[in-house]
């Protein structure tokens, strides 16, 4: 099997749903926060009683620009909504209102990087508005489905990718790249436990050879990182099994279970979808005027890739500090703040993606709760470049008092624990006496030719001054001393 | 013009809009179907070439609100004229899949 593997190209498309953090609903003003008791955020529009007539929520077109403008996408500047018809019991109306021809945002796209740094641009064909539907529960009663409708409305993008993704580990990535997005625009709280991003996965193989696509299959209910690799890993080798065992893949919609790590058929296409789109009357088209826009630029924060770019490129950091520093837009944010007042990147950025994230996973907090200030945090970081303190001393006395007294700087507490590091040549000869009467043998050894053993005086003088002798200082004392004699 | 509405374009219809027409009712929705195409036909005669398809009668544009919570009616209210539920669901016959 391993050779006949090598010989496909599996080829993926991603389509997302990504639930809007807006207070109210897309076309109404019940709410539309998630978790409240069934049927308690519903109005007579989401009910979709006689004569009720829908009105888009501004916020919701401020969001899809802000999407739009952060995948470099186009944004259509005249906008009309659709209606797509299909029969079920969460879809009060009938139909759900959505975007049919001329979705909002067209030809965007988003850049993913492997664990090597390496980047790869993935294409997105389409971000449309649309309203969610509510949620059926079939589990519940033996007879009935009871329905829920909290949810029905609540607006939200989808977001379908070009099926340019070849691995279950570029789905991976640039999922995780989309939820950072979404994450740093505030527009989505990515919670795919809470179902506020949804993911389909259009899965198909080829030979390597060939330019054309294979029959691809729909897998819909992927609601975690996990389920998505997983998901797409076995439909990827059920499709080379049966093509190498002679069979067809069939066009079909299919289920992923997480529990057997399978996925089913839930419908094949020849029962295709009929949706019988039509303009949708009852909504006035939205146009996007080149104000609108850049209202919506001047309003837009530092994004991942940008911020990733400048720590590589100008702080000269990692791909893997740049990584996680960008991870959220809050340790972000934090960092921004630090190199603000320090100049040391590289040590400013192992503060963060060391000591400060050890910290915030030990406690499982975020950021906004950790005790000490970026400008603390560079005040130690600028004590330490300028030989005030040993990295020892600011790791293991300096910090630990920052974390539990917040309100004193660093400086504060070097002076007040009688910290701060010597050069005194008088104090550090003294000391440098003391270690070498201390190891008289040793000092033969020394001058027979055993080098190394500088490191033991040093070491020793360091310790008699409890870490603040500043170390260069120590060593052309000690080695001065040696010589010598 | 011949008849563009068939039994069978009635059975896809029904089985979307989940409802079903049977003898005398099937024969009637097929004649009505059929009549209103035939009526809405006729704009066929004009000629339309190099005219953008109207989507919107009104010329209104941007008719947006704020993001607002307003909450209108309580969930008695939204259940009140549902023919099954309970103190917290709509309640409807069981569907199965998507």
């Amino acid at each position: 099997m391993e050779n006949s593997i090598d010989k496909y190209q599996p080829v993926i498309g991603l389509e997302i749903h990504a639930q809007l953090s807006t207070k109210s609903k897309a076309f109404s003003s019940d709410s539309a926060e998630y978790g409240e008791l069934p049927n308690s955020h519903i109005s007579a529009i989401t009910l979709a009683h006689p004569g009720t007539l829908p009105r888009l929520n501004k916020e919701v077109v401020n969001f899809a620009i802000k999407l739009g403008l952060a995948t470099h996408s186009e944004i259509n500047k005249y906008n009309i909504f659709a209606r797509k018809n299909y029969f079920y019991p969460d879809l009060p109306k009938g139909y759900q209102i959505s975007q049919h021809t001329g979705p909002v945002c067209s030809n965007g796209s988003v850049t993913i990087k492997n664990k090597s740094g390496v980047k790869k641009q993935i294409g997105l064909i389409r971000i449309h508005i649309e309203e969610d539907a509510g949620k059926s529960m079939h589990d519940q009663d033996p007879e009935d489905s009871l329905v829920d409708l909290n949810r029905a409305g609540v607006p939200l993008l989808e977001i379908v990718t070009k099926p340019e993704i070849y691995s279950s580990e570029e789905a991976h990535l640039f999922l995780s790249e989309m939820r950072k997005l979404l994450r740093y625009l505030e527009i989505c709280d990515g919670n795919m436990e809470e179902g506020s991003m949804r993911c389909d996965a259009n899965i198909s193989i080829k030979k390597k050879e060939d330019e054309k696509l294979g029959t691809r299959t729909e897998v819909k209910n992927l609601n975690s990182f996990k389920n998505i690799r997983s998901a797409i890993e076995y439909e990827i080798q059920r499709q080379i099994e049966l093509i190498e065992s002679g069979n067809r893949v069939k066009q079909e919609t299919r289920r992923f279970d997480a529990h057997s790590g399978k996925t089913f058929v839930l419908r094949s296409k020849e029962q295709a979808d009929d949706y019988r789109y039509f303009p949708e009357p009852d909504l006035s088209p939205v146009v996007i005027s080149a104000e609108w826009i850049e209202q919506i630029q001047r309003q837009m924060p530092g994004l991942p890739e940008e911020l990733y770019e400048k720590y590589v490129n100008q702080f000269g950091l990692s791909h893997y500090d740049a990584v996680v520093i960008t991870e959220t837009k809050e340790i972000a944010l934090y960092f921004e703040e630090l190199v603000m007042h320090t100049s040391n990147y590289k040590s400013a950025a192992n503060w963060v993606t060391v000591t400060v994230k050890s910290y915030l996973n030990e406690l499982g907090i975020g950021i906004h709760e950790y005790p000490v200030s970026p400008v603390k945090i560079a005040e130690l970081i600028n004590m330490i470049d300028n030989q005030l303190i040993s990295n020892h001393i600011a790791e293991k006395q300096i910090y630990p008092l920052m974390l539990t007294h917040k309100e004193k700087m660093p400086g504060d507490i070097a002076k007040e624990m009688n910290l701060l590091q010597t050069n005194d040549t008088g104090l550090l000869n003294e000391l440098v006496e003391k270690a070498i009467e201390k190891y008289p043998e040793k000092i033969l050894e020394y001058k027979n030719g055993k080098k190394g053993l500088l490191g033991l005086f040093v070491g020793e003088v360091m310790k008699l001054s409890k870490g603040k002798a500043e170390p260069k200082a120590v060593n052309r004392l000690v080695l001065e001393k040696l010589e010598g004699n | 013009m011949a008849p563009v509405i068939t039994e069978s374009t009635v059975d896809k219809l029904a089985h979307l809009a989940r409802l079903s027409f049977e003898g005398e009712s099937k024969q009637k929705i097929i004649k009505d179907l059929n009549n209103i195409l035939g009526f809405v036909e006729k704009l066929n005669e004009l000629d339309t070439e190099g005219v953008p398809a109207l989507t919107h009668i009104s010329s209104e544009i941007n008719n947006l609100r704020e993001d607002k919570v307003i909450q209108n009616i309580t969930r008695e209210d939204a259940l009140k004229n549902a023919p099954k539920k309970d103190s917290f669901y709509f309640r409807v016959p069981k569907v199965i899949g998507e």
